[in-house]
């Protein structure tokens, strides 16, 4: 097929059939709008309210406390992501393709300052000031080891504050957590967290990373069957076919090698992006171009035309 | 020949076309197959997307959760671009089988391959701004593999201002012209003839 034929090239001048385009498609909107019309009257859509900082803080205060104490540690996930939110870390690589440090940092984010420090500003309890001061007044290193030390307290302690014994050990760092959860309880964090530019929220980066280094988040998806291992984003809540037209994006990450590589996200983009070039240029694609004549498909869709013929 | 513009671009468009190429009330007899049906299908279930939208867009992007008739057209939007992709689909598989890109048809393959690329990252957006759980994972999830690449230093799914205004504004307007593109590369060449028809008479020689 690589050397085009004249029938192919030239403007049809064989045997014709009258054939209504505009009659067709109205024919097929109407019969399409029927379908989706009684679609969307059987099976509806899904609807799943969002999650609030809020409802983090009320279901679940001690995952919300043990990750306040992350960010402030510098161990949660955004706090040490690295491009575009920070320098923590230096993302992932393609081989020696830095793409994602090269990207830079565009939407600077400190979790310890973003999340935690600043929003404890507007607390109105009264020991908040002076754990701010001595927070702010402590040097890198040691607000670390407080945070550090308090977030190994809490893991020993199963996960919940409430059994960690009161310790000088661990500095402001407590008193903060608390702080936080109280702000978030009383549905003040979300807000402060999205009307930092403007009062008019429309971006929600901050909250959804901080929501997302919590375990609450991370257990919802589950029950909702949207873990990566599960199909990921491929799936929605429900019972819902969602975007079925990702699958051979979410497939790789259910297999080796990508399935346990650190830097499984750039190399399934990278193989992605190879397979839409592909799926662009297939007709120039050696052996897949001639798999039409090779699977003869073509003579069922064009049956009538061959049978009539005696091809 | 003429050097002016507008008589080079007149000459490149519409005088490439016969009125009968635009609106042809007749078809080569090999174009009967319901696979043919699929690409009108597509283009049917893209209108009621768009009609769908753009009720939704008049009332707000959170209308649909306060409101039964919001939500039932939130559900024609979701149902139509399930058809649509289904649509699509099936319509770029016919296509393959039939090595549509035969006879110079190579842009009409790749601008139909770019629509549907253009279509998911439409429906990516989408999915990112319905203000759910759904918006809240996708976007949280799908940070990790755009910004391994880069792209998320450019386009945050977690700012849903900006996937807002991408999905509606830009987006939309990107696979219309995409759409309308690959139809006019469809009626400039034509349908594709079978495999094996210069065997029989017809082929213009």
């Amino acid at each position: 097929m690589s050397k085009e034929r004249n029938v192919d090239l030239a403007k049809w001048s064989g045997p014709k059939r009258p054939y209504d385009l505009v009659k067709e498609f109205v024919i097929a909107f109407v019969v399409v709008g029927l379908l989706v019309g009684a679609m969307a009257a059987i099976f509806s859509s899904p609807d799943e309210p969002a999650v609030t900082l809020q409802q983090w803080a009320k279901q679940a205060p001690a995952d919300f406390v043990a990750t306040t104490t992350g960010e402030l540690a510098g161990t949660t996930i955004s706090a040490s992501y690295g491009p575009p939110y920070n320098k923590a870390g230096e993302g992932l690589a393609l081989g020696p393709l830095k793409i994602q440090k090269w990207a830079g940092v565009t939407i600077p984010i400190n979790p310890a300052v973003d999340f935690v420090v600043d929003p404890l500003k507007f607390s109105k309890d009264a020991t908040i000031p002076a754990a701010l001061a001595q927070w702010n007044g402590a040097s890198a290193d040691q607000q670390t080891k407080w945070a550090s030390d308090y977030a190994a307290a809490i893991e020993k302690a199963g996960g919940d504050y409430t059994k960690v014994a009161a310790s000088d050990a661990y500095g402001p760092v407590p008193a903060m957590g608390v702080g936080l959860l109280a702000l978030a309880q009383s549905d003040v964090l979300d807000g402060l967290l999205t009307t930092t530019v403007t009062p008019y929220p429309s971006d929600f980066t901050k909250p959804m990373l901080f929501l997302a280094d919590g375990g609450y988040f991370d257990e919802l998806g589950a029950a909702q069957h949207l873990h990566g291992d599960q199909w990921g984003m491929m799936n929605e809540t429900g019972s819902y076919p969602g975007q079925s037209w990702l699958w051979l994006f979410s497939l790789w990450y259910q297999v080796e090698p990508f399935k346990s590589s650190e830097n499984a996200d750039i190399q399934i983009f990278a193989l992605l992006m190879l397979l839409t070039l592909g799926f662009i240029f297939m007709p120039k694609l050696p052996f897949i171009n001639r798999l039409p004549r090779l699977i003869p498909i073509h003579r069922l869709i064009w049956r009538r035309y061959y049978r009539e013929n005696n091809l | 020949m003429s050097t002016m513009w507008t008589t080079k671009l007149r000459k490149a468009t519409v005088e490439k076309f016969e009125p009968q190429d635009i609106l042809p009330d007749d078809q080569p007899s090999y174009v009967a197959s319901w696979i043919y049906v699929f690409g009108v299908l597509t283009l049917a279930s893209l209108m009621i997307i768009i009609i769908s939208g753009l009720v939704i867009t008049s009332k707000g992007a959170i209308w649909w959760h306060s409101s039964s008739v919001g939500h039932f057209f939130n559900s024609v939007h979701l149902w139509s671009v399930e058809l649509f992709f289904v649509f699509m689909v099936v319509h770029l598989w016919g296509k393959f089988w039939m090595a549509s890109w035969r006879g110079r048809r190579f842009a009409t393959w790749a601008t139909g391959a770019l629509a549907f690329l253009a279509s998911v990252a439409t429906g990516f957006t989408g999915y990112l701004i319905q203000f759910d759980f759904d918006s809240q994972w996708i976007a949280t999830q799908a940070k990790d593999g755009l910004n391994s690449a880069g792209i998320g230093s450019f386009f945050n799914v977690l700012n849903t201002g900006q996937a807002m205004l991408l999905h509606v504004a830009l987006l939309p307007l990107v696979v219309g012209i995409i759409a309308v593109w690959h139809v006019i590369l469809v009626r400039r060449r034509g349908v594709v003839p079978p495999l094996d028809a210069q065997e029989i008479a017809g082929g213009a020689k």
